[in-house]
């Protein structure tokens, strides 16, 4: 008979390396998703024992306790009491604990005893632990704590194998008898108790080496140093910065090149028509242009995930928290901002580590603000159009120049909106508390960097394949519908529905020099920004082929003034953000009210913006 | 109260105003006299939950570079960031 399914659970302190186990236990057979009703990240996979055992594992989102302080903390308090409906009651708890670092976790697992679940303690980074000079009784440890206690090596071939032993040995015992549940939240006193046996049962059952990690203190005396610290971040800013822009640089061309290529094999293919411009022009170049970000967001998810497992994030936040307090911000603000510089969403995503509500909103309230990947294309197009490639101050590039200004705008306006908020709204509340475990420095592990690379970079091309390719045909078919009547002078757009809804908003866009074809490129351009670019090419009748962008630069030139073509990189810089950032906002913050309020005043700045910009360029005599 | 007897005949002073290098024993935890958004009551649950008991070892290893905060502090084993605000919950001697 197939023995049924076998549901575990991984708890574990932030920084036990609990997902690194997870990688290791279920390779990619992961699942992402949310748990529903919040946006707390359900990650779940699956594998089979030595014995044939089918096990599925969720990875609960990292806790200190059970008292639950954050939507995440409060998922796992309640997938481990049973109580989240719809969520399997796990058959065997797994408390992943850091071996360098036991005291915080023992007392979790002393906490998690009282849940009356079946529990093991998994002692991951054994081997770290071991070259630290930290020695564990592990039979006394569990006999101390009266619950299984394995070694393991997560990242290590075959470092996972006593605890695959084990788990089959405890599942053949099944039904595992099962205890009430004693557990209620923790008094002050209970929690200082707890403690105390913890550190009991440490001090009788390891012993600890008497210096702490000296390659952690020795960088740390570097890397938190007040004026060298600094220094080392804004370079390591600056090498991913480069990462990103350049390095990116020939894999985008290639994947574009692929695209066009893909596009005009269907147009050679198809009979021309109806089905072939769809397809070349609707799907293949629409979802090719956002597919082409695919390199810069490998590139900053692989930097954002190696510095997290290297334990340099948390230094980061520690360095920036007071500077950015300035401006209102909480130091864990650091990594979402830090996210947004590829796109918004993971970064409003990474705001749930901020657990103070004010601070998490206005982190991101502004989140948008800072120049996320998909602006890079509509910038880059116009600036190749309208500013000259010169040499300024004798070693800058202008481009360059103007592009570096872009994103400077852009952090500036973020930090002044933030600055903004806290004095308007929150002027006599104390800040919130910043507390923050920074973990000993680890080698990243190449496999767990992997999978969690091809996670987001899975997530990114589901978006693309639904939001974006559904945009893409909506706005296909307001340009292609109504076709232009038999032997128009006029190219064909012009008779479209797209041409309409243009041509209406264009009074009101008429102050900032936008003609009604900006209008047309603005409103797809609120679906995915960088949209806008495929749309101003259809918009001005440019056939889809080689070179495309540069056609549609060559165009532009010709049929703008450098005063509305820089009017548009202001209106860039603040445009309201895409569909898709506005859903997450709308997620993240469970309210309309705050997505409201975002596309407002970001819509408001960007139209003071761009016509503040229009004029005093209109003014300077180049309108 | 907290049973640890008093092998330092140093008065406690809140880790919030410690220096870089100070290196001393938790005394007892003062949550209501800090100046936190937070409530006593979870403030001091919090500093207990990241390893701050009496009778803990602490020593001052890093400073901010604003108003020298906020601080990390290694407590026996772990390393902990807190703004001095929050530390001076933490009476040190």
């Amino acid at each position: 008979m197939e023995p049924a399914l076998m549901h575990l659970a991984l708890v574990g302190t932030p920084n036990s390396g609990k997902t690194s186990l997870f990688n290791a236990l279920t390779g990619s057979r992961q699942k992402v998703a949310n748990y529903p009703g919040v946006t707390v990240e359900r990650k779940e996979g699956s594998f089979v024992t030595p014995l044939g055992r089918q096990v599925s594992v969720v990875d609960l989102p990292g806790t200190y306790s059970l008292r639950g302080r954050s939507p995440d903390e409060e998922i796992t308090r309640d997938v481990v009491l049973g109580r989240t409906a719809g969520e399997a009651v796990p058959d065997l708890v797994l408390c992943v604990a850091d071996s360098t670092n036991l005291r915080l976790t023992i007392r979790l697992v002393l906490e998690l005893k009282r849940t009356g679940r079946p529990l093991m303690l998994v002692l991951n980074m054994f081997d770290i632990a071991t070259r630290r000079g930290v020695t564990v009784d592990v039979p006394r440890l569990s006999e101390a704590l009266g619950i299984p206690v394995v070694t393991s090596i997560a990242v290590r071939k075959g470092g996972t194998t006593e605890l695959l032993r084990r788990t089959d040995e405890i599942a053949a015992q099944a039904p595992i008898p099962l205890q009430s549940n004693l557990w209620q939240p923790l008094t002050v006193p209970e929690l200082r108790a707890m403690q105390r046996e913890a550190d009991r049962i440490i001090a009788s059952s390891i012993s600890l080496p008497a210096r702490p990690d000296t390659w952690t203190a020795r960088i740390d005396a570097v890397v938190l140093h007040p004026v060298a610290g600094l220094v080392i971040l804004a370079l390591i800013l600056f090498v991913m910065f480069q990462a990103v822009f350049a390095w990116a640089q020939p894999l985008m061309e290639l994947l574009s090149s692929a695209f066009v290529a893909l596009g005009q094999g269907v147009h050679d293919t198809l009979p021309a028509g109806m089905l072939q411009d769809f397809l070349q022009n609707g799907v293949i170049s629409g979802v090719g242009s956002v597919i082409v970000f695919l390199p810069q967001i490998v590139i900053i998810f692989l930097f954002i995930l190696l510095l997290e497992d290297f334990g340099y994030m948390a230094r980061a936040a520690f360095l920036m928290d007071r500077i950015m307090g300035g401006a209102g911000l909480h130091g864990r603000a650091f990594i979402p901002l830090l996210s947004s510089f590829a796109c918004a969403i993971p970064g409003i995503m990474a705001t749930r580590v901020i657990d103070n509500r004010r601070d998490r909103l206005t982190t991101i309230l502004i989140a948008p603000l800072m120049t996320c990947s998909a602006r890079i294309p509509v910038y880059t197009l116009i600036i190749s159009a309208f500013i000259p490639a010169e040499q300024v101050w004798g070693f800058a590039d202008l481009r360059g120049l103007v592009m570096f200004g872009l994103y400077a705008a852009g952090i500036a306006s973020a930090l002044g909106v933030s600055f903004l908020i806290k004095f308007f709204m929150w002027r006599d509340e104390q800040p919130a508390p910043f507390m923050l475990e920074l973990p000993d420095y680890k080698m990243p592990r190449a496999r767990s960097i992997a999978i969690g690379v091809y996670t987001r970079a899975k997530m990114f091309l589901q978006r693309a394949g639904t939001t974006i390719f559904s945009m893409m045909v909506l706005i296909w078919f307001l340009a292609s519908f109504p076709q232009a009547p038999a032997g128009a002078p006029d190219p064909a757009i012009n008779y479209s529905l797209a041409a309409m809804i243009g041509k209406t908003l264009e009074p009101l866009l008429a102050p900032l020099g936008f003609n009604w074809q900006i209008a047309v490129a603005l409103i797809p351009g609120m679906a995915a920004r960088e949209v806008a670019v495929a749309a101003l090419g259809t918009v001005y009748a440019i056939e889809g082929g080689k070179e495309a962008a540069e056609q549609i630069g060559q165009v532009l030139a010709t049929k703008w003034s450098l005063a509305t073509a820089l009017s548009l990189l202001a209106w860039y810089i603040f445009a309201p953000q895409c569909a898709s950032t506005l859903a997450v906002i709308r997620r993240e913050t469970g309210s309309w009210h705050w997505m409201a309020v975002t596309f407002a005043y970001m819509l408001a700045l960007a139209y003071a913006a761009s016509l503040v910009t229009y004029n005093i360029a209109r003014w300077c005599g180049v309108g | 109260m907290t049973g640890t007897k008093q092998t330092d005949a140093r008065m406690p002073i809140p880790l919030g105003l410690a220096r870089r290098g100070y290196s001393g024993v938790i005394h007892h935890l003062a949550a209501g006299d800090a100046k936190s958004a937070l409530s006593a009551i979870e403030l001091e649950s919090r500093l207990i939950e990241l390893g701050f008991v009496e009778g803990a070892r602490v020593e001052v290893l890093h400073e901010g570079i604003v108003g020298r905060d906020p601080i990390a502090v290694r407590i026996e084993n772990v390393t902990i960031a807190v703004r001095r605000r929050e530390a001076m919950a933490v009476m040190v001697a």
